[in-house]
């Protein structure tokens, strides 16, 4: 039913932003391509991980990448490419579930704000000011710190840095949707404020908060990694990308291997999701869609 | 005009009192007593006792709100639990280091950022573009410590030019190779991010009608693109980076603790480690009244360089 309504309510306004980005932009061949094979790492991770991530083999500690443990071993004889390939699971679901509840928290938000206007929006808006005023790393660090680090307070750490950018960008188009006239047919026709917020608005703003989505989640994987790093990760012997970095630090000067595949598995993802959030912003921002 | 400038400062005394209260409830979401948790739980009542009281914690949570706030306002941050120093005094000893470390990187972010977004946009779809570009998504995706500790292993490990450790010293040729490697690490990721910025923000101004006047008038290229279109192109670069100061100092914090420099970063991390909270709580408002008021100051000097701006509102 839901459906019918949204298809019939008004015409697409573009087509799948992902379809036109990909069409457009050769570059964010690159960004799906990486991104797929991190996705199918982290899922397959089982079965492609040669060793147990976390079972310790004194004998074969530290020792340099070759042919039985490809990219070396940890201080605790730890095969790196095995925790590399669980971590991805770790740094992925915690960005991916962040953006995820910031999405729904700051896109609702942001749709009331605009919708319902006057000194409600004003609230909200005063307070999502003051989130963005916070940097955002510091902000995560306070409140993993004061939550304690597990896996689900980081979520929700992260998730807090990031639902204020997603209610910026939910309140402005919803004010421009509200004026427009299948919304205003929609109000006289009698359907109640959430049913018009929910089937109307949404729908219409949704591209623009996947977008968003597919940047701030580049974000969200960085603000993990850099609290792991500082000491804020799920915590040890769970193998973590920003985690295997910190306690591949204090070996740096004897086993460079340590840091530099972590430091590259978090380069690359980022740079993979930055790539596709790019081709899909300027897929669908009418400024820069004629410009290469 | 002068109007303007005192109602934008005026407005951020709302924003300074919610970043307050804001900064009152994260502190207040730590499960049980900070009392305990600080103390760990073998600590005996009497201590616990006095601490709760220092903290304010025995005062019901409305008092507890308004003291804060009043005592922040008034420039009371509160004193560090571990060295018993007021908050403020422990930024001041450590805040000449990050400063340096954040001028340095500035320099570093406005020298080459410029020019290489000028390039980008002059030779548009060229390939000074496309590496351009290529340069600054890569520099925009590292984490902090990501990019500070490969360059560490690079030129402090594996090349040995520069030293691993980034001590203050007496001596300036010391002290500026100590600085090097965090400056340059930090100041490459604002390259990255002024590059892009600048690139398009040239473009929007290229396409103006008065930069196609003035070349049919026969303007010089460089002139061209030197007089004419980077003076009014570096107005949304200002706004752009006073606003990318919040993430400054997130990768400062980091590249800090990586170089093991003291500074700002190297505060936070101790005050984790000690389970610091009142020292935690006092550097969360230094940071975010440092954002607010350079937030502030952008928007001034935006006014100021910009005249379509509009003082009225």
């Amino acid at each position: 039913m839901t459906d019918f309504a949204v298809s019939q309510s008004f015409p697409e306004k573009h087509s799948n932003p992902v379809l036109v980005a990909l069409r457009r932009n050769k570059f964010s061949w690159i960004g799906i391509g990486l991104l797929s094979v991190i996705v199918l790492a982290a899922i397959f991770a089982p079965v492609l991980a040669p060793y147990d991530p976390i079972k310790q083999n004194i004998l074969h500690r530290l020792a340099a990448p070759s042919a039985e443990f490809w990219l070396g071993t940890d201080s605790y004889g730890r095969d790196v490419l095995s925790r590399l390939l669980y971590g991805a699971r770790i740094s992925l679901s915690i960005g991916f579930l962040a953006v995820l509840i910031a999405m729904i928290v700051g896109s609702a938000l942001g749709i009331l704000a605009g919708y319902i206007g006057g000194i409600f929006d004003q609230i909200v808006m005063g307070i999502v000011d003051v989130m963005l005023s916070f940097p955002t790393l510091l902000l995560g660090l306070m409140v993993a710190a004061m939550l304690g680090a597990s896996f689900e307070n980081l979520i929700i750490a992260i998730a807090i840095t990031e639902t204020a950018p997603f209610a910026r960008v939910a309140r402005a188009p919803t004010i421009a949707m509200k004026q427009r006239d299948f919304v205003e047919a929609g109000r006289s026709l009698g359907f109640t404020p959430l049913r018009i917020m929910r089937v109307h608005i949404l729908p219409n703003i949704l591209s623009d908060i996947v977008v968003v989505a597919s940047l701030w989640m580049a974000s969200a994987i960085r603000t993990e990694a850099s609290l792991a790093f500082i000491g804020l990760g799920v915590l040890p012997p769970t193998a973590t990308w920003g985690g295997m970095i910190r306690e591949g630090f204090d070996n740096i000067l004897s086993a460079w291997w340590l840091v530099v595949f972590p430091s590259l598995a978090i380069l690359l993802t980022v740079l993979a999701l930055n790539i596709l959030g790019d081709a899909l912003r300027d897929a669908i921002d009418p400024k820069t869609r004629s410009q290469g | 005009m002068i109007g303007y400038v005192i109602r934008r400062l005026l407005l951020a005394i709302p924003t300074l009192i919610a970043m307050l209260t804001m900064v009152f409830v994260l502190v207040r979401l730590v499960p049980g007593d900070p009392a305990v948790a600080m103390l760990g739980d073998r600590a005996n009542a009497e201590t616990l006792q006095t601490l709760r009281a220092e903290l304010g914690l025995d005062q019901p949570i409305a008092v507890q709100y308004v003291q804060f706030v009043t005592k922040t306002l008034s420039g009371d941050l509160g004193r560090s639990m571990t060295s018993g120093r007021t908050v403020l005094e422990e930024v001041a000893l450590v805040l000449p280091y990050t400063l340096e470390l954040a001028v340095a990187a500035m320099l570093i972010g406005t020298c080459l950022g410029i020019p290489l977004g000028v390039l980008a946009a002059v030779r548009r779809n060229q390939w000074p573009d496309y590496l351009s570009r290529i340069l600054s998504l890569v520099g925009l995706s590292f984490p902090g410590f990501v990019s500070g500790i490969l360059m560490l292993l690079a030129f402090a490990v594996w090349l040995q030019w520069l030293p691993v450790m980034s001590r203050a010293s007496s001596d300036p040729i010391t002290h500026l190779r100590n600085l090097a490697l965090p400056a340059l690490n930090l100041g490459l990721i604002m390259t990255a991010y002024i590059a892009r910025v600048t690139r398009s923000s040239m473009l929007e101004v290229m396409g103006e009608d008065y930069i196609r006047t003035a070349r049919a008038k026969g303007v010089q290229p460089m002139q061209l693109v030197v007089r004419h279109a980077l003076g009014n192109a570096l107005i949304p670069i200002v706004t752009v980076v006073g606003l990318y100061f919040g993430t400054l100092i997130g990768n400062s914090v980091l590249t800090e603790i990586v170089f093991t420099r003291p500074g700002l970063g190297k505060l936070i991390l101790g005050a984790l480690q000690s389970r610091d909270y009142t020292l935690l709580q006092g550097l969360m408002v230094v940071f975010a009244t440092f954002v607010i008021l350079v937030n502030t100051a952008t928007d001034l000097i935006y006014a100021l360089v910009d005249p379509r701006v509009s003082y009225a509102r």
